[in-house]
């Protein structure tokens, strides 16, 4: 199996495609990467030569943050709001969704599993169910 | 919707000002202010504030990483102690 920046192995899909495994590439950065490389988008990942991959990841690795490098930027970031203490920075203390979503119902990514509230609304309907 | 980049920040005019002159003579007092809406620029870094939040005034020591934000940003609006549990 062909390797990209790191520990990245797409496997026996089209370039395009296996290319979105790395973190940080999506379907937009895929495209764009091999048009520059201009390699064709639907060759299979493990039929790429090694100069065409050496291209890929030379392009990639230059013009785009991925893997470790974004996360630590996107981690720094948050860091960042917290320490702060701005309103977003409070929200990401609190485990809370950010941009304003509702949070009366629904916000379970964010949240976490249900915690069932005796007594509430809604919990007698669902023992009688 | 992100504010237009050709208007530029908003800033109070009038809190720009009263900056402006409390760096002028190096006054040290906070600035008391309900101009939440205002973005904070590099000039306001070092700066201290006291912002109303509908209640009280917050206070707020500007730093460098705060530029950008709003006012409003810092002084929270609303308050949530949990629900429930035993309280000593």
């Amino acid at each position: 199996m062909p390797r990209i920046v790191g520990v990245d192995i797409p496997n026996d899909k089209p370039v395009w495609i296996a290319l979105r495994y790395i973190y940080g590439v999506g379907p937009h950065i895929a495209e764009q990467v091999l048009k520059e490389a201009n390699i064709e988008p639907h060759t299979k990942a493990k039929d790429l030569t090694e100069d065409e991959l050496s291209r890929l990841a030379d392009l990639i690795q230059r013009n785009y943050q991925v893997e470790g490098e974004l996360r630590r930027m996107v981690q720094s970031n948050i860091t960042r709001l917290r320490d702060i203490a701005c309103y977003r920075g409070l929200r990401h203390r609190r485990g809370l969704p950010v941009r304003g979503q509702r949070t009366r119902t629904n916000a379970r990514t964010r949240k976490g599993p249900k915690k069932t509230v005796a007594g509430k609304k809604g919990v007698k309907e669902m023992h009688r169910g | 919707m992100a504010r237009s980049q050709k208007k530029g920040p908003y800033v109070d005019e009038r809190l720009f000002g009263k900056v402006a002159k409390a760096k002028e003579i190096g006054a040290t007092t906070p600035i008391r202010t309900w101009a939440r809406r205002c973005t904070i620029v590099p000039e306001f870094v070092g700066q201290k504030f006291e912002i109303h939040n509908g209640k009280v005034f917050m206070s707020l020591y500007v730093t460098e990483d705060m530029v950008g934000h709003k006012l409003g940003e810092f002084s929270p609006t609303r308050t949530y102690r949990g629900h429930g549990g035993r309280r000593k």
